[in-house]
């Protein structure tokens, strides 16, 4: 889609460089000239956005390894000292610490601008994948960086999620000691997670280069999700969406700045500010915000390994989301039937953060005993989450393959660019025909 | 606002999953105003010297600050900050609030373990030994450090004021242990010492901490009269300014990065308006 490069060298030496190393050449048809189309919303920014969080948290990271020991006995307290003594230090670390959350805030927002608008649909199932790949990495990311802090929930959190692999048979608990290192969530721990939490940034970056370069095969899906048909569907990327994805990055920051500047310890556990302690566990072990949905998975299943092999299929699910989507129209702007299953997916997926957060055993509705099935109290968190995760499943499992089939999409516009079928509610049956030859 | 929001959301859970399930429970954190709070929120110089004078005179005799140094107590946004002297070791009043303690160290001849008035760049002195002492001396359980108190609880420096004044004798049909002290804010489960109806059961704990304040306790250079919930106050403020020592420089960064961003936005939303606007989309 992208065409042949439009790039002329101007200078001697940029003449002398492309035809050794195209790198201008590159740099030009990706970043200045690559043609995006028009009609893309700001739910399209967050590519840009979650581009400035890896590069946020990389440098942030880098200065606060500086700084940093990776030992039990010193790793809680040289985190303090770079609170106190380094000059700003208190500024990267809440930048770096607030900036994790702020990235899975973008990506999360990113794979449901995705899922709604079928973005990893034909031909973009392999972008889609490299997008799982690097949200796993985050995940791995994430929690190792958690651990570093040695604080308690720090600690027992690494005992909890390295445990879980102890749940698989036979190899379980050699793969939880090779994790540990020992026997035991300790020192050897805490030097190997440091030492991916450093590493893993670069993977991303490495997988990223994919994902954009898996883009640019066959450019950006656009609201409508209608391909590109003409020159006049789209405009060049810079300055057209380099100000657009600015001016989306500026208002994202000034979130971001509310959260560093004001509320750096919102998101933190207080538990995490008690240096860590083996033998007196925290009273609710409760991972970041940004793991909750899967918790709540993890624990709605009374077996352990049941748990973890649910966990795990609830991302693996998202891998093979192109081929359950029978669907042929992209957008689901044309799709009224499943846009309410899925705004009922993104509710069920807050339920599921909210179970997370607190005990199972606890009521959602407090003080109602009514709800009983036998021996089954259904007003608990544990059952909420049941059902929450249920319908998780089945979102992708039974509804997504079945509406494909079954539900009679609204007309979709010929083109981009055809201005009186821009909005769902203008559709006519002509238009609907026409979409169905193509 | 939020955290303070959310604490008081976890609160609620807390109290009304309590008497069902016999969890941990806790009374709800009294209301305090602070002057550090809010975006433009300050700490109140003269009411941190106060709080230190009560850290050091009740709470150091059980309770280490080994993220302290007496420098601290001098620097920008400090208790003892003075605008005439930017290096905190050369503040002549840190210098005699640290020349007051003893602290540990070698002989440069000897080798000999000896003790030396403090300097500004030295550590608060710790009050045990080691954790086996301190825990030795405390009924089985050796006191929590105070660097990171304010942010190590919920609620931070209003959980430490209701602690403070929180004790009270506890309800009839409670059993506390000897050495222990009932507290409604210190989360605990009293359903296994409680007597009474078993839908009734008192919220907080038992805390090993005797109450450590008394009126008149510190005598207050500044005429404020020194009963236990100004001390409460003050010593919470200053556990507050010391875990978080850089909060005013934080705030005052953040409204500067807040003009640039909000600007620059506005900007930006302009620059695109006008390069969008021969384009129909």
């Amino acid at each position: 889609m992208s065409g042949h490069s439009t790039y002329e060298p101007k200078t001697g030496f940029e003449r002398w460089l492309d035809m050794r190393l195209p790198v201008i050449r590159m740099a030009y048809d990706t970043v200045l000239t690559f043609p995006t189309p028009k009609n893309l919303n700001y739910w399209w920014t967050f590519g840009g956005i979650l581009s400035l969080c890896l590069g946020i948290q990389i440098v942030t990271g880098i200065i606060l390894a500086m700084h940093y020991v990776p030992h039990v006995d010193y790793a809680f307290n040289s985190v303090e000292r770079i609170m106190r003594d380094v000059n700003y230090g208190w500024l990267v670390r809440y930048i770096h610490a607030t900036g994790a959350s702020m990235f899975f805030l973008a990506v999360y927002i990113h794979i449901c601008r995705n899922l709604y608008y079928g973005s990893y649909k034909a031909p973009r199932e392999v972008l889609w994948i490299l997008g799982c790949v690097i949200y796993l990495l985050m995940m791995a990311t994430a929690f190792m960086g958690y651990v570093l802090p040695w604080g308690q929930m720090s600690f027992h959190g690494t005992v909890v999620i390295t445990n879980l692999f102890g749940a698989i048979p036979v190899i379980g608990p050699s793969i939880t000691t090779w994790l540990w290192g020992g026997f035991a969530v300790d020192d050897p721990t805490l030097n190997r997670f440091f030492s991916l939490h450093y590493l893993l940034p670069f993977v991303i970056a490495g997988v990223v280069v994919l994902h954009i370069w898996a883009l640019h095969v066959p450019g950006n899906n656009n609201p409508t999700g209608v391909n590109v048909k003409s020159k006049e569907d789209t405009v060049p990327f810079h300055p057209y969406y380099t100000v657009k994805d600015g001016f989306a990055i500026s208002v994202f920051l000034i979130l971001f700045g509310f959260f560093v500047f004001w509320f750096p310890t919102a998101l933190l556990s207080p538990d995490n500010s008690i240096p860590a302690n083996p033998l007196v566990t925290p009273a609710h072990i409760v991972p970041e915000w940004y793991f909750l949905p899967f918790y709540a998975i993890l624990r709605s299943i009374p077996n352990k390994l049941g748990g973890v092999i649910m966990m795990f299929s609830a991302i693996a699910v998202l891998f093979v989301l192109p081929w359950l989507d029978t669907s042929k129209v992209r957008s689901m702007r044309y799709r009224p039937t499943i846009r309410l299953y899925f705004f009922i997916f993104l509710l069920v997926c807050l339920v599921l953060g909210f179970c997370g957060a607190h005990e199972p055993a606890e009521q959602v509705i407090p003080g109602v005993t009514t709800f009983t099935l036998g021996d089954y109290d259904l007003n608990t968190m544990v059952w909420l989450s049941r059902v929450a995760a249920l319908y998780y499943f089945a979102y992708f499992l039974l509804i997504t393959p079945i509406m494909g089939l079954t539900e009679t999409p609204l007309p979709v516009p010929e083109s981009i660019s055809e201005p009186v079928l821009s909005h769902p509610a203008s559709g006519s049956a002509q238009a609907a025909a026409a979409s169905n030859k193509g | 606002m939020l955290r303070k929001g959310l604490t008081l959301a976890a609160f609620g859970l807390a109290l009304v999953a309590g008497p069902a399930m016999a969890a941990t429970t806790q009374a709800e954190l009294k209301d305090i105003h602070w002057s550090f709070e809010g975006p433009f929120g300050k700490f109140d110089q003269v009411q941190l010297q106060r709080g230190y004078k009560v850290y050091r005179e009740v709470c150091s005799a059980c309770h280490s600050m080994n993220l302290m140094y007496f420098r601290n107590l001098g620097q920008k946004g400090g208790p003892f900050y003075d605008p005439k002297y930017p290096n905190p070791n050369e503040n002549p009043y840190v210098k005699s609030l640290a020349h007051d303690i003893q602290v540990g160290d070698i002989d440069q001849d000897t080798g000999d373990p000896v003790k030396r008035p403090a300097t500004p760049a030295d550590k608060f002195a710790a009050p045990f030994p080691n954790e086996v002492a301190a825990a030795a001396s405390n009924g089985g359980k050796a006191p929590p450090d105070l660097s990171v108190m304010a942010k190590a609880r919920e609620g931070g420096p209003a959980y430490i004021y209701s602690i403070l004044t929180g004790f009270v004798t506890p309800p009839a049909g409670l059993t506390i242990p000897a050495g222990k002290y009932y507290n409604p804010y210190f989360p605990g489960d009293l359903s296994g010492s409680w007597t009474g109806s078993p839908d009734h059961v008192p919220q907080g704990g038992v805390i090993g901490m005797p109450p450590p304040l008394a009126p008149n306790k510190v005598t207050f250079d500044d005429k404020t009269p020194s009963t236990v919930a100004n001390q409460a106050r003050d010593v919470a403020a200053f556990l507050a300014w010391a875990a978080e020592p850089k909060m005013e420089e934080r705030k005052q960064f953040g409204l500067g990065a807040m003009i640039y961003l909000v600007i620059f936005s506005v900007l930006l939303w302009f620059s695109y308006r006008r390069i969008w606007r021969n384009v129909a989309h």
